[in-house]
């Protein structure tokens, strides 16, 4: 069945590989070195719910988080496939590495459609 | 093929090698490969991290304090750090290997390899700066 | 310069082994000499039960692809001085079946080749009073480098997901059939999709990049595999929301 929509998950590892090239450096540079350090001022809470106000963001968000998840998935289910030769498991793997970038989706969504 | 027949003079007995699952570390590229492909993992380890901010922030400044209080401590730093390299090596890889799938033509001439990944490079330093305009305006 | 280097070449005879041995040969070293000649010198004066394949010896046949201290190279294009001071080993190309010493079986690939139909595919061929196909620098400039395959195999034994999936259709073949999609002339993509879409087509590939690391002839079959993907999913995308045939 995955066989079948191989090619949509290619666009969608693609889609998420571009996403995480050139967005993911600055926001991990920014929020998991750059202020946890120190070196530049985290935004406040409040500048961050106002910048959540906008659906613009929202969804840059979901694209942000959900494309990526998706370029996991499926680069790792072929590196699992590949990399340990774990043939026999191939469609347990499928599902587990989709699956959960499915649900980290519908967290994301969910987060970003009730989000004050 | 799958059964090996007994060796007789007009059809041989082949050899296959078995692929060893340490195939990755027989030379330079191959393992270069695979790290390229681990760069994965770190990416949605980002992901995942980017979501919990967004948790931490639906549920209040509270919240949100202990969020950033977690990325101060010395396992996330570590973690965010390695994962930063990571990010880094998919991006340059991942720009690198862009003009290999998409193919310009414009006029009947293809555009030259070099100016499809400096757009890329380009792209990349607009938005990182526009992204860092943003968070950085308070 | 040394007067002679040493040659550690893999044999297998399966009427006596069941396993591939090696055996070394001392031969001369002479700096235009390539690691054919030295095999066929070999061959010539010190052991004539070694077989391997070869017959242009000028890099357009294909036939002596091996692998040299480990990368698959075409012997008639390695030089023996990039190696010293040795030894150099030669081995057969790798993911093949071993059939003797440094033959391999290349049945799979032929059979693979011809699965892609990789000919000039018409709806109606233009009857030849009405002359030729006409074809511009530029429509050439589009498949060229794909049509400098060889069909050496070295993109075969360098391509570790063939090793591990006999049944990848592999990164020759897939180049071979871009040459004919991107072909002015040719009107066959929608019949190779089937094969080239299926699972062993192009979607076990993971832009490894050997192949095109090893080629001989700069086919770059990476980038033919590449480009394919976003043709077939596109062509995915597109009979997805269109179902009706549009192209």
């Amino acid at each position: 069945m995955v066989g079948r929509i191989t090619p949509l998950l290619w666009l969608l590892f693609s889609a998420g590989g571009t996403v995480a090239a050139l967005l993911f450096p600055i926001h991990l540079l920014l929020t998991g070195l750059a202020f946890p350090l120190g070196w530049l001022e985290p935004p406040t809470y409040e500048s961050l719910h106002r910048l959540l106000t906008h659906p613009v963001i929202r969804l840059y968000l979901f694209v942000l988080i959900s494309l990526p998840l998706f370029h996991w998935a499926h680069r790792f289910r072929y590196t699992l496939y590949d990399g340990l030769q774990l043939k026999h498991l191939t469609e347990l793997i499928a599902v587990l590495c989709y699956g959960a970038a499915l649900l980290g989706t519908a967290m994301t969504a969910y987060l970003l459609w009730n989000i004050g | 093929m799958s059964a090996e027949p007994h060796y007789t003079l007009y059809h041989p007995r082949w050899y296959r090698r078995r692929v060893s699952v340490w195939w990755w570390l027989q030379n330079r590229s191959y393992t270069g490969f695979v790290l390229r492909e681990l760069t994965s993992v770190f990416v949605a380890f980002f992901a995942v991290v980017y979501l919990w901010q967004l948790r931490a922030l639906a549920q209040g400044p509270e919240a949100y304090g202990q969020f950033l209080a977690r990325l101060k401590t010395p396992l996330l730093l570590a973690l965010d750090t390695v994962a930063f390299l990571f990010v880094l090596f998919h991006a340059i890889t991942w720009f690198n290997l862009a003009p290999k799938a998409m193919v310009v033509r414009l006029r009947g001439k293809r555009v030259p390899d070099w100016v499809i990944v400096g757009l890329n490079y380009a792209a990349w330093l607009v938005l990182s700066g526009a992204v860092a305009f943003v968070l950085l305006r308070g | 310069m040394p007067s002679t280097v040493e040659l550690t070449v893999a044999r297998y005879r399966p009427e006596k082994e069941s396993e591939p041995t090696f055996q070394t040969y001392e031969i001369p070293f002479r700096k235009d000499w390539v690691v054919l000649d030295a095999l066929n010198h070999v061959k010539d004066s010190l052991d004539g039960s070694l077989s391997f394949r070869w017959s242009c010896r000028m890099g357009v046949c294909g036939s002596c692809g091996m692998k040299v201290n480990g990368t698959p190279k075409l012997t008639c294009a390695t030089f023996l001085s990039d190696y010293l001071p040795g030894p150099v080993r030669v081995e057969a190309l790798d993911y093949f079946p071993v059939v003797r010493d440094l033959v391999v079986d290349l049945t799979d690939f032929m059979r693979k080749l011809k699965q892609v139909k990789p000919w000039i595919i018409r709806k109606e061929e233009k009857p030849p009073g009405e002359g030729e196909y006409l074809q511009t620098p530029d429509q050439l400039d589009v498949y060229k480098q794909f049509s400098m395959c060889i069909n050496c195999m070295l993109c075969y034994s360098a391509c570790p997901i063939y090793g591990l999936e006999p049944s990848f259709i592999g990164p020759a073949a897939i180049a071979l059939a871009q040459r004919y999609n991107m072909d002015s002339r040719d009107q066959g993509a929608a019949e190779r999709l089937k094969i080239l879409s299926e699972h062993d087509g192009i979607w076990q590939c993971t832009f490894v990049g050997e192949c095109t690391k090893v080629c001989p002839k700069h086919v770059d079959p990476a980038a033919a595999i590449q480009q394919y993907k976003l043709t077939g999913a596109t062509h995915w995308v597109k009979s997805l929301l269109l179902p009706w045939g549009a192209r």
